[in-house]
């Protein structure tokens, strides 16, 4: 059958079950667009047009995290895909499994500087899992084939695709992939079972062993296996940012989240245990802190499924390469069950000596106050979102999450700006779910066009904005380690949100004080067809405690 | 310490530019590369010396695996190796000096490749050591230029590599 790149790209893409796609055309996709035209009229693809390519790539992201399907964006050359780069960046960073589609000029123009031209290519080299620059149109069924492999499988992550405009018109006689052709590429799935029987040994002598939940848990969908896991050995859980719903917070077992601004309790249980079993987890920074201090006395089992990550950081006790769920379901039979003991009660003991606190105010909005009145109104079971920065940590730390993919924040890279457009991208994806937006003032205005997005797609994301008038996280920096010399972080003429808001199209609702911010949650919680943005004024100058700050450990962690 | 890396990778555009761009992003000082077709068709051997400790070179091997076009890496730790380096170097050499250059050139089994009135160019091949060795030698009369093609590696006996 003659066919066309751009028909078979789209063919491909419905055939692998992508049917929402994220975009702006531009001059070399308005062949493809035609296409999509098409595809939009049988009912096969849903293209949404964003209003900034930057929105798209996290649209992609959210749909993603929330789905754990591929999310697809599209983006025109040059510019368009440069744009593109720091939503990519964001993915890459936390593992996200999204397919980015560039249209790029004709295969005779390339290296000629020509309109719109970028090396998307060589750009996005260094942050994709993969690339591919389409020479022909005959490759593309196979390279998409092979792209949607390589986001989807092993570690997770972004791969591009660059389409030449020559490429998405070329005819070609179409024949069917068999399958994806990567002979290079086999990642590693069951782990080995002679260090799976070691780690079972090693967990059995245990004292003090504490689980520490990454994001990889959640790629891997093995939270039933982690809780199998946490419950019959009767193990103090901690999760990462990525990693939280991984575990349910509201377990008896859980720690919350460990890190630079964990809870302190989780911090203090790390600093005692004697083996951190580790899943899905990289030992991040924000995690570890300083790496000569982080867990002293414990061994580690460390379970990943990138053998790159394994020793990277950390020396290891038992490495065991693998996907946590297979892993997991090999390991857990091997264990014995354990009792409650000493160990649990000095976790619990840990837990109501060092709560996460904070002071209340009746004249003033507390941030940590608006999170603690969402998590209740939402009855713990929304799809948060967040931008980057204070509120993002008052989120994960006031915000319980009871399962995976519940909490969408951009942790490895720290991309302002995510909330909107990933809280979009979720809502696509899980289309009766409430997904509600935390973000801070200066996120929100990074991504705000996409508001417009929202309204004409009719999705009732709600946003809440802990708005300090600050770039609050850099500010409380510079509060605790420059004596408070404020630079470059003051937020002055922000629009009014109310008012931006109702620009749009969406619902705007404000609270000054504290008694007022049930009733704007409630009056959010009602809107359905349009997004409603809440503008909490809060407190100016909170900082967000405990921290451990950048370098340090935890004995020298501030708790106010 | 310098440790040499084979990675069989598969010959397409930009997968040069993928490995080394990964070493420049973590840090890994490359002191050679050589690139080049091999008898099968669609792979290349790229051999690549690193500065380097041994924790760096574990996670360069891991991190060069992770590429989708890498076939195969071999980090020669535990290897009896033939190891090769083919030099090109541009010496000054007068009437004078011209005898005693040859003499070391022959002691080194170099070969000069090219002669004028000022000076000689000598080609070596051998171990990089040799090449190291003789261009010290050769040093004290001016060295004009040298042209190194970095060290290439095969596994001894019938195991790949």
């Amino acid at each position: 059958m003659r066919t066309t790149g751009a028909k078979a790209l789209v063919a491909e893409l419905n055939s692998q079950g992508m049917h929402v796609a994220f975009g702006i055309p531009g001059g070399v996709l308005i062949p493809l667009f035609d296409e999509l035209l098409a595809a939009e009229k049988r009912g096969d693809l849903h293209t949404i047009l964003v209003r900034h390519e930057q929105g798209a790539a996290h649209m992609a992201d959210g749909f993603a995290r929330a789905s754990g399907r591929v999310g697809l964006c599209i983006a025109t050359s040059g510019p368009g895909a440069t744009n593109l780069v720091t939503g990519i960046a964001t993915a890459y960073m936390d593992s996200v499994p999204i397919l980015a589609l560039t249209g790029q000029v004709r295969t005779a123009s390339i290296g000629t500087d020509a309109f719109q031209e970028a090396d998307i290519f060589g750009i996005t080299m260094p942050i994709v899992k993969h690339n591919y620059l389409v020479k022909s149109a005959a490759d593309v069924p196979q390279i998409l084939v092979n792209a949607l492999h390589i986001a989807s499988t092993g570690r997770p992550g972004p791969v591009l695709v660059d389409l030449p405009m020559d490429v998405a018109t070329g005819e070609f006689e179409y024949v069917a992939p068999t399958g994806p052709d990567l002979p290079g590429y086999r990642p590693t799935v069951k782990g080995n079972a002679r260090t799976i029987r070691r780690a079972a040994e090693v967990i059995a002598q245990a004292k003090r062993p504490l689980l520490y939940l990454g994001g990889g848990v959640i790629l891997s969908n093995a939270s039933d296996q982690a809780r199998q896991l946490a419950e019959k050995l009767n193990l103090p859980t901690f999760t990462t940012l990525l990693g939280k719903g991984a575990f349910p917070e509201t377990h008896t077992l859980a720690l919350g989240m460990a890190g630079m601004h964990g809870c302190a309790y989780a911090n203090l249980a790390v600093a005692e245990c004697d083996l951190l079993i580790a899943l899905g987890a990289r030992f991040d920074d924000r995690i570890t802190g300083n790496l000569a201090k982080f867990a002293p006395t414990a061994g580690v089992v460390h379970i990943d499924v990138d053998p790159a990550e394994i020793g990277k950081n950390v020396p290891v006790t038992v490495p065991i390469v693998g996907d946590c769920k297979s892993v997991l379901q090999d390991l857990i039979p091997l264990l014995k069950a354990r009792a409650e003991d000493e160990w649990n009660r000095r976790c619990q003991e840990l837990k109501e000596t060092y709560p996460l606190r904070y002071e209340h105010s009746d004249e003033v909005i507390m941030p940590q106050l608006v999170v603690e009145q969402l998590y209740r109104a939402t009855k713990g079971d929304a799809i948060v979102v967040t931008g980057v920065g204070q509120h993002q940590m008052w989120s994960a730390q006031y915000y319980r999450c009871t399962r995976p993919r519940q909490f969408l924040s951009s942790g490895g890279l720290g991309t302002m700006g995510y909330a909107l457009p990933a809280a979009i991208g979720a809502q696509v994806a899980c289309p009766d779910a409430l997904v509600l937006a935390i973000d801070g003032d200066g996120s929100f205005q990074m991504n705000s066009q996409e508001l417009a997005t929202a309204v004409q797609e009719h999705l009732p994301v709600k946003v809440a904005i802990l708005n300090n008038g600050y770039l609050g996280m850099v500010r409380q920096w510079q509060d605790m380690f420059y004596d408070k010399r404020y630079s470059g972080v003051d937020l002055a003429a922000s629009p009014d949100f109310v008012k931006l808001a109702e620009a749009y199209g969406a619902v705007g609702l404000r609270a000054e004080r504290p008694e007022e911010v049930p009733e704007v949650i409630e009056k959010a919680l009602k809107v359905e067809d349009r997004p409603c943005v809440m503008d909490f004024r809060v407190a100016r100058e909170a900082n967000v405690m405990p921290m451990i700050p950048a370098g340090k450990s935890v004995d020298e962690m501030r708790i106010e | 310490m310098r440790h040499t890396i084979t990675a069989i990778v598969e010959d397409h555009p930009g997968v040069l530019a993928r490995v080394a761009g990964l070493f420049a992003r973590r840090g890994f000082n490359i002191a050679s590369l050589s690139v080049n077709e091999t008898h099968r068709e669609g792979l290349s051997r790229m051999v690549i010396s690193v500065d380097g400790d041994e924790r760096t070179l574990e996670q360069i091997t891991k991190q060069l695996h992770k590429l989708i076009e890498v076939r195969k890496v071999f980090d020669h730790v535990d290897n009896d190796v033939v190891e090769r380096e083919l030099g090109l170097i541009k010496v000054s050499a007068d009437a004078r000096s011209r005898p005693e250059i040859i003499q070391i050139v022959s002691i080194f089994r170099a070969q000069i490749v090219d002669v004028a009135e000022e000076m000689v160019t000598v080609e070596c091949t051998g171990g990089s050591d040799k090449v190291d060795a003789l261009i010290r030698m050769l040093r004290p009369f001016g060295i004009k230029e040298t042209a190194r093609t970095g060290r290439i590696i095969l596994v001894r006996g019938p195991k790949e590599g």
